[in-house]
């Protein structure tokens, strides 16, 4: 534990002196997303009384966009950062030489990733309670629900980049995987839109059970059975990534 | 007529007069005058910061002269940048390769931008990777070569536009003994095949081997110039003798070195004694009843020269 | 010397300009993976914003105020964002590596390519890039029922024109540039335009002082020309977007002209 603690000490001391790059995108990106798409395009939609239940669309769009920003923030720590560590700056591998091991370093670093989206996330929550975004007490859950959605892409992205030389790769993660999520997984609109064929592959996604149960809570319409399966999902999915990254790391470092 | 020199003409291909490099305030080069002539080859001497690297971005016409002459190919850099560029070779201090190409590709590009034709580029880029043995890697990316290949890659770069004129940003810093001697040996036989060479170094042992002529520079100025044997004859002896004392021991020498050579040199690690028999000069230290930890008699280099004409050591 | 004789004197300099675009295309012969994923994005944005969300919405005003189906609305838009956004990160981010890290143009320079065949080169190469995208997207708008006039062909050279913008004032903006973080200044800027040009929604729904903030952008010219262009609206003001475009593209040439020559020949 206290190894594992050393290695988030160490993200920190690093993030301490790069956190005003990452200010903009990690904040102001989902609120001017909220801006335009919420607010702006939202009074078309509301108007052609596009939702069902008469939920204004900024109300709908902000918990998905919640979400999401959990997912494209860990998605964006998992690769890059995490890349220049093992690869790179060869960081990782200067702490193999110290008490710390394989797994403190991925325990850490995932503790690290997942202290950061609580972080973006809680700031975004504000927003949305600033414009009455959150119709639900229990909305305030839904930092937790971006969280979970984020460590569920953490956690095996990491496991990814770890069996990466260069990062040819992260392009095809973000073109192929992140945007067309962001785009399909029920942020922008109920996944019922999709073509029947396609929602099943939906629902495979954590990001729609991320985005499903951040809305629920915001909206107020959480129902335990449902949010058990979008906790037994995002969970699911964060374990299984944290033993992949348990061995990916282990042969990318120690060889 | 400029740039159109008739063979025999005694037209330097590089000269320089007055030449002056400024940066703002800072003047990195101090109306410096040289020739280099066709086929020799030409070296810049000195220490970090001498001015050396200034001196060549201005040879090759990517840095604009300040003040003064500058005369390259017979041509005016100022005017002529491209028509000069493009018979020259240039290895820059740091390696500039295309991390995103291939080892082939980095010599046919650059082909290219001289204007070669895809075919000729690629015959002339195998032929150059054979010369710098480099052939088995030719697919491979730039990046997982040695330091030595990837200089070894880069002069066979600077030679695919066949230049008359070669310069060579300290070819070998960095570069462990064995990769030294090799892109030696390469350079040695470009110099036999009849270009002409123009080199920076702080490495005394590399201005030796390779340099017909060399000007040592110091603070942006030339304070020598020769061959490397007529500076060690005019400002230095024959031979060094290097002695060593115990720590703290070398603060109770002084006037006992005295008149046992032509002059003494007190450095932080030891002392340096300037004569022409070395030996002799052992006996008499001893005979003095000085007790050195090590004695070590060797020929006078080039880095004695800087030494001399600065007071201070070339590599520190 | 067998080079010499090729090389005469160049009066058409810049022509040498090609030499960096086959280069560049040298690269991308093995990672055109990246290339072709770049026409991707903006699809999957037209698919899920135009057609997903496009469901909930029906018709918007069009550019002449009659009703026009969503994702004809946003599918000229999209064509100009990804435009803008394929220009900029080709002359932001590509060229701040090859500047400052890479060193790729000091290598460059040492040959008889001068400052400007590197400047036209890098524009060139990210207009090319652009043109393609531009012309699979116009196929893709045409199989869907996008396009409501034949002038939607020139939605391609339109596409071009804000390329050649963007990409000219995003290298003179990166010659700027010291560092990375320098970097978010890019975001900054290209992410409220995306998303506030009227890109998604007509301009009308802004209040009129804010309408005039937008119309002085320049995404918002390029959306409102390629929009114009493929619903078959078409006046003067077109004219007017094609003007600004091409000064502000002029206009980042010239600075990238200087301030390559200050950066690099030191």
């Amino acid at each position: 534990m206290g190894r594992t603690l050393r290695v988030v000490e160490y993200c920190a001391r690093v993030y301490r002196r790069s956190w005003r790059g990452t200010l903009f995108v990690t904040f102001l990106s989902p609120v001017l997303f909220l801006g335009a798409m919420g607010f702006g395009l939202g009074g078309f939609v509301d108007r052609s009384d596009g939702l069902p239940g008469g939920v204004p669309y900024a109300a709908f769009l902000a918990p998905g966009l919640l979400a999401a920003q959990g997912m494209q923030t860990a998605a964006f720590e998992s690769t890059y950062p995490i890349m220049g560590r093992i690869v790179w700056d060869r960081v990782y591998a200067a702490m193999l030489a110290t008490p710390i091991g394989v797994r403190d370093i991925v325990l850490g670093q995932l503790a690290w990733i997942g202290f950061r989206l609580v972080l973006v996330t809680s700031v975004f929550f504000g927003v949305m309670v600033a414009f009455g975004l959150a119709r639900s007490p229990i909305a305030v859950l839904g930092i937790g629900a971006a969280t979970l959605t984020g460590l569920a892409f953490a956690a095996p992205i990491m496991a990814f980049t770890a069996t990466q030389r260069n990062d040819q790769g992260f392009n095809a993660i973000f073109r192929f995987g992140i945007t067309p999520l962001f785009l399909f997984s029920g942020t922008f609109f109920p996944v019922e839109q999709l073509p029947t064929l396609l929602q099943p592959i939906a629902w495979l996604t954590p990001t729609y059970h991320g985005v499903a149960l951040a809305r629920d809570l915001a909206l107020g319409a959480a129902t335990l059975p449902a949010a058990l399966v979008h906790l037994a999902v995002l969970v699911g999915v964060t374990a299984a990534g944290l033993a992949a990254a348990f061995v990916t790391f282990r042969r990318a470092l120690v060889v | 007529m400029p740039g159109r020199m008739s063979r025999g003409e005694p037209l330097p291909l590089v000269h320089a007069r007055g030449l002056t490099k400024r940066f703002g305030a800072f003047t990195a080069v101090d109306a410096i005058d040289f020739d280099v002539a066709r086929g020799e080859a030409f070296g810049f001497l000195g220490p970090n910061g001498a001015g050396k690297t200034s001196t060549m971005r201005m040879i090759g016409c990517v840095s604009p002269v300040t003040a003064g002459t500058l005369r390259v190919l017979g041509l005016d850099p100022a005017t002529d940048g491209p028509r000069i560029r493009a018979r020259l070779g240039v290895v820059p201090q740091q390696d500039s390769l295309d991390m995103e190409l291939t080892v082939r590709e980095n010599l046919v590009i650059y082909g290219r931008y001289f204007d070669l034709s895809r075919a000729e580029a690629r015959r002339r880029a195998d032929a150059l990777l054979d010369f710098v043995q480099l052939l088995d890697r030719a697919d491979s990316q730039v990046e997982p070569l040695s330091g030595g290949m990837k200089r070894r890659l880069t002069i066979a770069r600077a030679l695919i536009n066949e230049p008359e004129l070669l310069l060579l940003d300290e070819p070998t810093t960095g570069l462990d003994p064995q990769a030294r001697h090799l892109l030696w040996d390469k350079l040695y036989r470009l110099k036999q095949e009849g270009v002409t060479l123009v080199l920076t170094t702080h490495y005394m042992d590399e201005a030796e081997q390779l340099c017909d002529r060399l000007v040592v520079m110091d603070k942006a100025k030339i304070v020598a110039e020769g061959s490397p044997r007529q500076l060690i004859e005019r400002y230095v002896t024959r031979e060094v003798l290097e002695l060593r004392f115990p720590a703290g021991a070398s603060v109770d020498l002084d006037g006992r070195l005295e008149g046992l050579a032509e002059r003494v040199e007190q450095l932080p690690d030891r002392v340096l004694l300037y004569t022409d028999d070395g030996e002799a000069a052992v006996v008499a230290v001893h005979e003095r009843g000085l007790r050195p930890e090590s004695a070590l008699v060797r020929r006078s280099t080039l880095e004695d020269v800087f030494l001399r004409l600065t007071g201070r050591t070339l590599v520190d | 010397m067998t080079s010499l004789a090729r090389i005469g004197p160049w009066p058409l300099g810049g022509l040498r300009a090609a030499r960096l675009v086959e280069r560049n295309v040298m690269v991308y012969r093995r990672t055109w993976l990246v290339i072709v994923s770049g026409f991707f994005e903006p699809l999957f944005y037209l698919l899920g914003i135009g057609f997903g969300l496009g469901a909930l919405i029906g018709d918007v005003p069009g550019p002449d105020g009659r009703p026009i189906p969503y994702g004809v609305f946003v599918a000229p838009a999209l064509l100009a964002t990804s435009a803008m956004n394929g220009a900029i990160y080709d002359s932001t981010f590509n060229v701040f590596f090859k500047l400052r890290y890479a060193k790729t143009y000091d290598a460059v320079l040492s040959t008889p390519l001068g400052v400007g065949d590197v400047a036209l080169g890098e524009v060139a190469w990210a207009l090319i890039r652009g043109t393609l995208y531009a012309l699979g997207f116009l196929v893709v708008t045409v199989l869907l029922g996008l396009a409501r006039s034949p002038l939607v062909v020139l939605t391609v050279p339109a596409a071009m024109l804000v390329g050649f913008a963007f990409a000219a004032v995003g290298m003179a903006a990166t010659t700027f540039m010291r560092r990375w973080t320098d970097f978010d200044f890019i975001f900054v800027v290209t992410l409220p335009l995306f998303l506030f040009s009227a890109t998604f929604y007509p301009i009308t729904a802004y209040p009129d002082a804010l309408r005039v903030l937008v119309v002085a952008t320049p995404l918002y010219h390029g959306v409102d020309l390629i929009r114009g262009l493929s619903t078959g609206v078409v006046g003067p003001a077109l004219l007017g977007h094609v003007v600004y475009l091409a000064v502000m593209g002029l206009a980042g040439v010239a600075v990238v002209w200087r301030r390559l020559d200050r950066l690099l020949l030191k």
